[in-house]
């Protein structure tokens, strides 16, 4: 398969760029696979009228995944750079921001360790207001109630709406 | 004619007031969201499948519709009135969209593109409404080794042909399959960690809002804009005379490019869209305003985005196989319902796709009525404050994904993806193969056991079928081309060129 005559990644000074962090991605990939074909090899034989085997599809998804794996490792080596994303937000010219993204991931995290202690209707509005403040709101009162409005909408308008309970949580009872 | 008494039915059910409450709902939704930036119809639907529980599936699906179509609107909006499209279908448009747009031209823009979405959309659903059927009645005939290798050709083509880089698609693809695999579906519990709550696989619902709401919101604030964008400001859309006769031709031309495209298995957008700025450059006879604000520029690949659109929905109805990231989000939608798809469908549920059909010739009218004079409205949506945007973004998939059964443990599984989403984007991996792949797996593997049973395990039973053996050949060809132009050349010269044609 065609991969390194894709784009254009020497510049024009002669040095090749290599994206390191696509070794990891490549490794990420060698695992994955990895782990298919070790999963494949714990299921026993189907039953007599079953001509697909449930190892069968593991066993080629799992190789295949390892073999391209190797083809991104080596296309990395070569000096192919991924093409990321655009978008109408995002910029691309500045460098990437993770600390941001891990603070939303520890908002994320804590609505579903709560979730089930607290109720949608509360840790829905933390993670709201949470989430607008990681992204740069800095409004509390009006995120607040931006928030709160949501969640407990929400929470109404899928039971009255949808004819779905949320569980409630800690406000089972109140709402 | 048959279909004709068929589709007057369809619009006697879709012109209940319940239902054109939801298709001017979906329309409405369908256009903010388009314009809304970060947020696209296929996030959109993702977002709003839990409304599948409750509401009946014509109205769901009358409203998903309208989200689908409204969408296409309101994506060129933005790609006029700001220089960077959110859509890959919408890139072309903004080429001459937004030079018009600085030449202080965005209401001709703005109309052109309107107007001609609806005659596009109009042509497009009226040929799907001609070929829809009769497709489905052929591919009913196949037998299991046909599909087969018909979903196999999905696999391929969406993965191949679309996209800058097929080892990125294949990788995309893979992953996918791999989530597909997930759960006891085979009477053996494969890749579930020996966790019950994953013996019945990964729910679609969670994969399709993690991949796509919580990755793309992920990724968004990784990189969000610091600096305000410049939005251009517009009044009412209208167009002189001169600019009537300007674009028509284009409209039609351009809706004769993105038909067929959509209606490929490796349909989509961008070819069609594409070919048509390219010809009608050729053909204009005012070239020189060619890439300083040529209303035919806007016409034309406008026109082949909405009829590519309508084209898409052909498999998809006919034979049950999504080519678009929005139409595998409509595939699951209809599935959520416990209706099995595929070409049988015309004749299992006729009122459904023939309701479905009638709203979309409904949706789009009503896209035309409303967003003429609403355009300076949408334009506003442009302002909304990020944090607020990307915040409810998280807000409703975290809810849209706990929906699906109530446990915690589908948020974790929610993140988990919505971080490989993240990955995804950072390394130029394309969502749609995985999205495919996670759904036509299970399929793929499905089909060839129920072959392969038919046959009693004689495996050349897969290509006893002359529509398999076409098939075959044709993926063959494919890869063959694929592999000797990998190798022929190994210096790129035409990405470079292409980046000439775009920008001159």
């Amino acid at each position: 398969m065609s991969t390194t005559h894709e784009k254009d990644t020497t510049p024009r000074d002669g040095l090749r760029v290599v994206d390191k962090a696509q070794y990891g991605q490549a490794a990420f990939l060698a695992v994955v696979g990895g782990y298919v074909v070790y999963d494949a090899t714990t299921l026993s034989d189907g039953f007599a009228d079953q001509p697909v085997q449930p190892y069968a599809f593991p066993y080629v998804v799992g190789s295949v995944l390892i073999v391209l794996a190797v083809m991104l490792a080596i296309a990395t080596a070569r000096g192919d750079v991924p093409v990321a994303e655009e978008g109408e937000d995002v910029d691309l010219t500045q460098p990437s921001d993770w600390p941001t993204v891990l603070k939303l991931v520890a908002v994320f995290l804590a609505n579903i360790l709560l979730i089930d202690w607290l109720g949608w209707a509360i840790t829905g509005a933390l993670l709201f207001v949470g989430t607008a403040y990681v992204l740069g709101s800095r409004t509390l009162i009006r995120d607040v109630a931006v928030g709160v409005a949501l969640s407990v909408g929400t929470w109404y308008g899928f039971y009255s709406g949808l004819g779905l309970a949320i569980p409630a949580g800690i406000l089972d009872g109140v709402l | 004619m048959d279909s004709l008494d068929l589709l007057l039915g369809g619009f006697q059910q879709a012109l209940t007031i319940e239902n054109l409450f939801y298709a001017i709902l979906g329309v409405f939704l369908g256009t903010a969201v388009g314009v809304l930036p970060g947020i696209g119809p296929a996030m959109t639907l993702a977002l709003l499948l839990p409304i599948t529980y409750s509401v009946g599936p014509d109205s769901a699906l009358i409203m998903f519709a309208g989200i689908y179509y409204g969408g296409m609107y309101g994506g060129s909006t933005t790609s006029i009135l700001l220089n960077t499209p959110g859509e890959s279908s919408s890139v072309v448009t903004a080429i001459e969209g937004n030079k018009m747009a600085k030449k202080g031209r965005a209401a001709q823009a703005l109309a052109t593109a309107a107007i001609g979405s609806f005659v596009a959309g109009t042509i497009g659903t009226l040929l799907l409404v001609l070929f829809a059927p009769s497709v489905a009645g052929q591919v009913v005939k196949l037998g299991n080794p046909s599909n087969f290798a018909l979903i196999l050709l999905a696999l391929f083509a969406v993965t191949a042909v679309l996209g800058t880089s097929r080892l990125r698609g294949f990788i995309a693809l893979f992953l996918g399959l791999t989530i597909g695999l997930v759960g006891g579906q085979t009477g053996q519990a494969r890749l579930t960690f020996g966790n019950p709550l994953l013996a019945d696989g990964i729910d679609i619902v969670v994969v399709a809002v993690a991949i796509f709401a919580i990755g793309e919101a992920l990724w968004v604030a990784a990189h969000l804009r610091r600096r305000p964008l410049d939005i251009i400001p517009v009044g009412q859309p209208w167009m002189s005379r001169e600019d009537w006769g300007r674009s028509w031709k284009p409209w039609l031309r351009g809706t004769a490019f993105g038909f067929p495209f959509g209606a490929l298995p490796a349909g989509g957008a961008e070819i069609p869209t594409f070919l048509s700025y390219v010809t009608e450059r050729k053909l204009s006879k005012h070239s020189d305003e060619f890439g300083k604000g040529a209303i035919e520029g806007v016409a034309g690949p406008e026109a082949a985005n909405n009829a590519s659109a309508a084209g898409t929905l052909v498999p998809l109805l006919a034979i049950g196989l999504p080519t678009t990231a929005t139409a595998a989000i409509m595939l699951l939608a209809i599935q959520s319902y416990g209706i099995e798809t595929g070409p049988q469908l015309f004749d299992t549920e006729p009122d459904l796709v023939w309701a479905l059909l009638a709203s979309l010739f409904i949706g789009n009218t009503l896209l035309l009525l409303l967003n003429l004079p609403l355009a300076p409205l949408w334009a506003k949506l442009l302002q909304i404050p990020r944090p607020y945007l990307y915040a409810g973004i998280l807000f409703f998939a975290s809810l849209g994904a706990y929906s699906v059964s109530f446990q915690p443990f589908d948020l974790a599984i929610l993140l988990v993806i919505g971080l490989l989403g993240l990955a995804m984007r950072r390394f130029g991996l394309p969502v749609l193969p995985l999205i495919i792949g996670v759904i036509l797996g299970p399929k793929l593997e499905e089909q060839l056991t129920t072959s392969l049973q038919i046959s009693s395990g004689d495996i050349s039973t897969l290509w006893s079928e002359p529509v398999a053996v076409i098939v075959y050949a044709f993926i063959a060809l494919a890869l063959v081309l694929i592999v000797g132009n990998g190798l022929r050349t190994p210096k790129p010269v035409e990405p470079a060129d292409d980046k000439e044609e775009v920008s001159a």
